[in-house]
């Protein structure tokens, strides 16, 4: 039976009221949303099958838009490489008679760097495999900085990948599809990266916050940084390997020290993924967790470690406690770790607040 | 006798979404010329502005909702975010309804530039409760310009629906 037929059909209701009721129900719903949501958690379990699904279709819907716009940059870099030719060809022979210079002086790092290593048996990062990808989409907004790039699962690649182009650093891999994968820039405000000054080797997280240079944050030291600083990753936490270029150190408008990323210096159509994996993640996690500990001792209060007070006359009723426990700088017999309970418990004995003067030692507290 | 029909939902509801969500994946093309990128505007604030006025209605939330979760998907941002801002700026508009409609294009531009500012200013906001991190402020004012740019959209679309329905005259 129709709605409008039934005992409720001349019931009249004020559009205004039920658009706003319907409002009102829809703003609860995206609220529910924005609660539920666990982005900046930057787990896989929270990129969620929808998202994986919409980079899934977009790939290819933004791959054909994106196309005549690519083509047209390759012309517009064709037609001005053709224009300007001969003050390219000038700025090149200067800059190969300079990189000449360079190339003689990475040889003979290099060689001086291989017999350090031998000398000190060093053990280096093992090679990082990697994954060329093609950007098919990139949002600039300020609550949101990400691309989505043509290589996904099927080619290795997990979250937590860092991103690279030919000149730095770009972001890491947040969300992983068939064929698709979500890059969180450096410059997004959820974004987190571990960095040092490659000059004083100071240590800063540096922070996105939507706009094209982001923050450092928590930096150290006197003087830790200067203008123009070379900013490289830390490698500090496992998350992106030790050393990736970031980019240099500029004080902002706001007196913050910011970057300006390197990777921002060319063009963002393809990326590369490495599919890098930190030491902590390389060990056999298992094999490190069944391994027996060394027993537990626990310091005995009468035995300081300032050494004339553990020489002080004990009183009998310690002197027998510490028959039952055995001397701590004495190793036990079997490594394998002693329970706790059968050792009577001590009594409590009340330590006083300032240790009695020994001959020889300032009571001012004077090292 | 044609006046008379109700306006059809897909018309003034559906082609505009449509609209917004193909324009949205266009200006997302990684392009880059000269160090220049395109500009990200929010296309989605058009429908949340021009709905408002044309008429009230309940299915409009609705498809702002969709079309904001749209947005944070596709730009990767968090679930709700946009969502919650379209809702806020068509509420605005919703309330101020009265004042608006009848208005010249210039104050009309200005009403939709205010509009933008709160869908602006709430995204700065829950952004900031969601991220605990305060968002450049530099880069929300360089969205919210040339969102605001978009006007022209949502005049013709006020243009093409105020009195498509006789009921609502």
């Amino acid at each position: 039976m129709p709605f409008r037929e039934g005992p409720l059909g001349d019931l009249k209701v004020p559009l205004t009221w039920t658009a706003a009721v319907a409002l009102i129900v829809a703003v609860v719903i995206a609220v529910a949303f924005l609660l539920a949501d666990r982005r900046e958690t930057l787990q896989q379990q929270a990129y969620g099958v929808t998202r994986q699904t919409v980079d899934t279709v977009s790939k290819p819907v933004s791959g054909v838009i994106a196309a005549p716009g690519r083509w047209t940059g390759l012309g517009v870099d064709f037609v001005s490489s053709y224009f300007f030719t001969a003050s390219e060809n000038r700025r090149l022979k200067a800059e190969l008679k300079e990189m000449r210079g360079y190339r003689d002086q990475y040889l003979a790092e290099v060689d001086k760097n291989q017999s350090y290593r031998s000398l000190l048996g060093l053990r280096t990062d093992p090679p990082i495999p990697m994954v060329a990808a093609r950007v098919v989409a990139d949002t600039r907004g300020p609550f949101a900085n990400t691309r989505l790039a043509d290589s996904g699962a099927e080619k290795g690649v997990v979250v937590g990948n860092p991103v690279m182009n030919e000149r730095g650093l770009v972001g890491r891999v947040v969300g992983v599809a068939h064929g698709a994968s979500r890059v969180l820039l450096l410059t997004d405000i959820a974004s987190r990266t571990p960095v040092m000054i490659d000059r004083t080797n100071a240590r800063a997280i540096l922070t996105g916050d939507g706009g094209p240079n982001p923050k450092l944050e928590y930096l150290r030291g006197v003087d830790p940084i200067k203008e123009g600083d070379r900013v490289v990753t830390s490698g500090d936490g496992g998350v992106v390997p030790r050393g990736l270029p970031v980019g240099a150190a500029v004080k902002g408008l706001d007196g913050r020290w910011r970057v300006v990323l390197f990777a921002d210096d060319t063009a963002i159509d393809y990326v590369r993924i490495l599919l890098f994996k930190d030491f902590s993640q390389l060990a056999d996690q298992k094999a490190l967790l069944t391994r027996s500990l060394p027993p537990v001792t626990t310091e005995d209060p009468d035995v300081s470690i300032l050494g004339p007070a553990a020489t002080a006359p004990k009183p009998p009723a310690q002197a027998q406690t510490g028959a039952a426990t055995p001397p701590a700088a004495k190793p036990p017999a079997t490594p394998a770790p002693k329970p706790a309970a059968p050792t009577p418990p001590k009594p409590a004995t009340p330590r006083p607040a300032t240790p009695a003067p020994t001959p020889g030692q300032p009571v001012g507290g004077g090292i | 006798m044609g006046g008379a029909r109700p306006l059809h939902p897909a018309r003034w509801l559906g082609v505009p979404a449509l609209f917004c969500v193909l324009a949205t994946i266009a200006f997302a093309a990684p392009i880059r010329i000269y160090g220049l990128q395109l500009p990200e505007p929010v296309f989605a604030m058009v429908p949340a502005f021009a709905w408002a006025l044309i008429r009230p209605s309940i299915l409009a939330p609705f498809a702002l909702l969709l079309l904001g979760l749209f947005l944070d998907t596709f730009w990767g941002g968090p679930n709700g975010l946009w969502g919650l801002s379209l809702l806020v700026a068509y509420a605005t508009a919703l309330a101020g309804r009265n004042m608006m409609t009848g208005q010249s294009r210039p104050i009309m531009w200005a009403w939709f530039t205010g509009v933008t500012a709160v869908a602006m200013a709430g995204g700065f906001l829950f952004s900031m409760l969601d991220s605990l991190a305060m968002p450049s402020l530099l880069a929300v004012f360089w969205q919210f310009l040339v969102t605001a740019l978009l006007f022209p959209f949502a005049h013709r679309l006020i243009d093409r629906f105020e009195d498509a329905d006789v009921r609502f005259r």
